[in-house]
C-alpha cells in the first residue's frame, strides 16, 4: 500500500468518524452542513491567529532595528573615551541583535506562506460549503428516501475530504503560530529579566557605565576648573552659574 | 482518476501520468518506511508536480469524491508518522 491509499484511508476514517455524529441518517447532510460552517469559523479564526502573531514578530523586528544605531553609538562613545573594552560589550551585543533579526525575518515569512495557505483553504472550502447547500436542498426536494441515501453518501464524502484537508491545515498553521509565539513570549522574557536589556532598554548597564564614565570625566574637568579658579583667586559666583 | 492534492486541491488525471504517480508513491512509501526525510521531500514535491502539471484542475465548488490522495509536499518526517498513526494528525477541530 502506498502513501496515496494510506492517506485516503486516514481521511475517510476522519469524516467517517465525524458523520457518525449525526444523530440518524436523516439529520446527516445538516450534520454535516452545521459543522462545515463551524470549520470556516476556524479556519477565519486560524488566519486572524496567524496574522496576529506574525505581527508581534514584526513590533519586535522595528524594536531591535532601532537599538542598532544606538548600539553602534555607544561603542562609539566608548572609544572615544578609550574604553575598548565597552565599545566590544556594545558591539557584541549588536552583533546578537543582528541575529535575532535575521531569525526574526525567516519565521515571518513562514508565518506569511501559513497565512497564505489558510486563505486559500477558506477560499476553497466556501465554495464547496456552498455547492454542498444547494445539493442538500435539491436532495431533499427530489429524493426518495432510498434514493436520498446514496446521494447523501456522495454529498457527503465529498465534502469531508475538503473539511479533512482544512482541519489539517489549521492545525499545522496552529503549531507553527504556537511554536513563534512562544519564541517571541521568550525574548520578550529575556528583554524583561534584563538578560538582554543591556541592548533593549535605555536604562542599560552599558548606558550607566557610559553615564558613570561621563560623569567621571565631568568631575575630573570640575575640578581641573575649580583648582584653576583657586589658584586664579577664584569667583565663586561664576562657579554656581557653571554647575547650575 | 480524481486525486487530491493535500492543501492545494483536486486534478483529473489520465492516462500514463496515473502511472507514474502510483510509482512515485510506492518511492515516497519506501522512503517514508527507511526514515529518509530527503527523499520523502522529494517524491511528495515530484508527486505534487506531476499532478499540477499533467492534470486538469476541478473548479472548487466540485463535491467529487477522490480517487487518491497525496499528502502534503511539505510535510516532514515526523508529521508524516503522526499523520499515519493511530492518533492522527487531523484534529478534531469540530469538538
Amino acid at each position: 500500500m502506498g502513501l496515496m491509499s494510506r492517506t485516503s484511508a486516514v481521511i475517510k476514517a476522519w469524516y467517517s468518524k465525524l458523520l457518525d455524529r449525526a444523530e440518524d441518517p436523516a439529520t446527516t447532510l445538516d450534520y454535516s452542513y452545521e459543522r462545515q460552517l463551524e470549520l470556516l469559523q476556524n479556519v477565519k479564526k486560524g488566519i486572524a491567529d496567524v496574522v496576529t502573531a506574525k505581527k508581534r514578530l514584526e513590533l519586535q523586528t522595528k524594536k531591535l532595528e532601532t537599538e542598532l544605531p544606538k548600539l553602534d553609538e555607544q561603542a562609539r562613545q566608548a572609544l572615544a573615551a578609550d574604553r575598548e573594552d565597552l565599545a566590544r560589550a556594545a558591539l557584541e551585543r549588536k552583533a546578537y541583535a543582528q541575529q535575532q533579526l535575521q531569525s526574526l525575518d525567516q519565521q515571518i515569512d513562514d508565518l506569511a506562506a501559513q497565512q497564505e495557505k489558510l486563505t486559500d483553504s477558506e477560499k476553497r472550502l466556501s465554495a464547496k460549503v456552498e455547492a454542498f447547500r444547494t445539493q442538500k436542498e435539491t436532495i431533499k426536494a427530489q429524493y426518495s428516501a432510498a434514493e436520498a441515501q446514496v446521494k447523501i453518501g456522495e454529498a457527503a464524502t465529498g465534502i469531508g475530504e475538503e473539511m479533512a484537508d482544512t482541519g489539517l491545515a489549521i492545525q499545522r498553521a496552529q503549531d507553527k503560530t504556537e511554536q513563534m509565539q512562544a519564541r517571541a513570549a521568550a525574548v520578550d522574557e529575556l528583554v524583561d529579566s534584563g538578560t538582554l536589556e543591556d541592548y533593549t532598554s535605555s536604562g542599560s548597564a552599558l548606558d550607566r557605565e557610559l553615564t558613570q564614565l561621563s560623569a567621571k570625566n565631568q568631575v575630573d574637568a570640575d575640578i581641573e576648573r575649580l583648582k584653576g579658579e583657586l589658584a586664579a583667586g577664584g569667583q565663586p559666583k561664576e562657579l554656581e552659574k557653571e554647575t547650575k | 482518476m480524481i486525486v487530491r492534492v493535500m492543501g492545494e486541491g483536486q486534478y483529473r488525471l489520465e492516462g500514463d501520468a496515473v502511472g507514474r504517480l502510483n510509482e512515485l508513491d510506492d518511492r515516497a512509501q519506501e522512503a517514508l518506511d527507511r526514515d529518509d526525510e530527503g527523499e520523502l521531500d522529494r517524491y511528495l514535491d515530484e508527486m505534487a508536480s506531476l499532478v499540477r502539471r499533467d492534470g486538469e484542475r476541478l473548479p472548487d465548488d466540485d463535491l467529487s469524491v477522490s480517487d487518491a490522495i497525496v499528502p502534503p509536499n511539505d510535510m516532514t518526517l515526523q508529521e508524516a508518522k503522526m499523520f499515519f498513526s493511530e492518533e492522527g494528525l487531523i484534529p478534531d477541530v469540530l469538538q
